[in-house]
């Protein structure tokens, strides 16, 4: 193996290692903003209003990341009015005049970058609704009991007690999503985006080195992963503080209870 | 009559193929799985080392790339063998053993994971007890620790089975012929990529549906024996 072929074009890496950040990064927090609302919906008791999210959540947590990206990216082309807008059902339209075309199909799903991200996007929102209904049902009933016996509105509630502890307990299982994420992000080189995948495969394809190509791809997720890890312990050390052993600093043991 | 442009039977015989690589790679990972689980428990500290390496590092990235690092570099090794053995002719590994390889692999580490887990839950006493009547510890394996881990094992086993169907899906990329590579020579000749990545879609979905039943069906019958408050 020769890793000098790497260290000469380590740049490609580390333009990918921007872009993979920014998928997973951008469509997490987008996912997560999205998830919150819809996951306190998905607990009512409305079935009108659950069914719609149920219907997503299944959809997109039963069917493969990669799938739905082509079903975004190769698939919305097909259709004549997602390029040219409702004019096309109108008589004596012509789609070779290029200066039809809607602004969302000219800056958005023909870009392989924003179809990525619109796919990561809902699907980790899928998987975060998921995630957090589950902590909001699963909320002790005495700390629903408390806040109802001093009075407190059901939004009050929900903002100062049911969320925050909810929120907190979801946060060990959305670490795993984050880390899900970084590794469904490597998808976005198939539809030809130059993440850390990608500049592997440009190694690759130039001299013919999957070893060196691969290898040095994957100690670049490995590294991401680790830090990932390492600070979601950090993260949960910290929320977790009031669940920590006591300690006695004058005694320096820990004291039992 | 309902025939997808004509393309109905190709991307049921993809379906079938999906449907063969899961299975199979299932074997394989389940092998692997209890393999590692063994050797994560074990007492020798140079196979707890190999196997911790295993999973860390199999967990750490993402399938795509050990893919493409396990089938093209794959091809390579077997080549660069091949020819240090004096076979000079060029060797094509097959795309289904490749895949199934490649993804038994991968998730033959999240299974041990889960055995490890399951291993540990079943009380040593019983371990001790079929120790006790002269089991040998292959029988003890055999009739005390599996039936009792399987359990233990099952919802996590269902959640990596579940993963590892949806990650059939991306052997299309190293050119296997599952239904998301029938799909999308579909959609190159008719020009209707929706229609036919939705219908895909639609298929994965079937699968994880009836696999969620049947899970749930096995883990109610494997806990019969455990009382419910």
């Amino acid at each position: 193996m020769d890793f000098s072929i790497i260290s000469e074009n380590l740049h490609y890496y580390f333009d990918g290692l921007l872009i993979t950040v920014q998928l997973t990064g951008i469509s997490l927090l987008l996912g997560l903003i999205f998830a919150i609302p819809l996951a306190v919906l998905r607990t009512s008791r409305n079935f009108i209003l659950t069914m719609p999210i149920r219907f997503f959540v299944y959809v997109f947590r039963g069917t493969p990341l990669i799938v739905q990206m082509f079903i975004i990216y190769y698939g919305l082309g097909q259709f004549d009015f997602v390029k040219f807008g409702f004019g096309v059902f109108q008589e004596g339209f012509n789609p070779d005049n290029i200066g039809n075309q809607t602004f969302l199909w000219k800056y958005f799903f023909s870009e392989a970058y924003f179809c990525a991200l619109f796919a990561f996007t809902l699907n980790t929102c899928a998987y975060t609704i998921e995630i957090i209904r589950g902590a909001i049902e699963s909320t002790p009933f005495g700390e629903v009991e408390a806040a109802k016996s001093v009075g407190m509105s059901r939004t009050m509630m929900l903002r100062r007690i049911i969320l925050p502890s909810s929120l907190r307990r979801a946060f060990p299982a959305y670490g795993n999503e984050v880390i899900f994420m970084l590794h469904g992000s490597a998808l976005a080189s198939v539809i030809t985006l130059m993440d850390i995948t990608g500049a592997a495969g440009i190694i690759n394809a130039r001299y013919y080195a999957p070893y060196e190509a691969y290898i040095t791809a994957g100690v670049f997720y490995l590294c991401i992963t680790f830090t990932i890890v390492w600070l979601f312990k950090k993260i949960e050390k910290r929320i977790y503080a009031h669940l920590a052993p006591y300690v006695d600093k004058t005694q320096k043991t820990a004291a039992v209870n | 009559m309902f025939t997808l442009y004509g393309y109905f039977d190709s991307i049921m015989e993809g379906t079938w193929v999906t449907l063969n690589l899961a299975l199979s790679s299932l074997g394989v990972a389940v092998l692997l799985g209890i393999l590692g689980a063994l050797g994560k428990l074990s007492n020798s500290r140079p196979l707890r080392s190999i196997t911790l390496a295993y999973t860390t590092i199999i967990r750490g990235i993402p399938d795509l790339v050990l893919m493409l690092l396990i089938f093209y570099g794959g091809q390579m090794l077997v080549n660069n063998l091949a020819f240090a053995l004096g076979y000079e002719e060029y060797v094509d590994i097959n795309p289904f053993i490749a895949g199934v390889g490649t993804i038994g692999f991968i998730f033959g580490a999240y299974m041990a994971e889960t055995f490890r887990g399951a291993i540990m839950a079943v009380s040593k006493g019983q371990l001790e007890a079929g120790a006790s009547f002269g089991m040998t510890r292959l029988q003890v394996f055999i009739r005390i620790l599996v039936p009792q881990m399987i359990r233990y094992a099952l919802p996590s086993f269902g959640n990596n089975w579940l993963v590892m169907i949806k990650a059939t899906a991306i052997v299309s990329v190293i050119g296997l012929d599952d239904m998301v590579r029938k799909a999308g020579i579909a959609a190159g000749a008719t020009r209707k990529p929706f229609t036919f990545y939705l219908f895909v879609a639609f298929n994965y979905l079937i699968f994880t549906t009836v696999s969620t039943y049947i899970l749930a069906w096995a883990e109610r019958r494997y806990s019969i024996g455990e009382r419910r408050a």
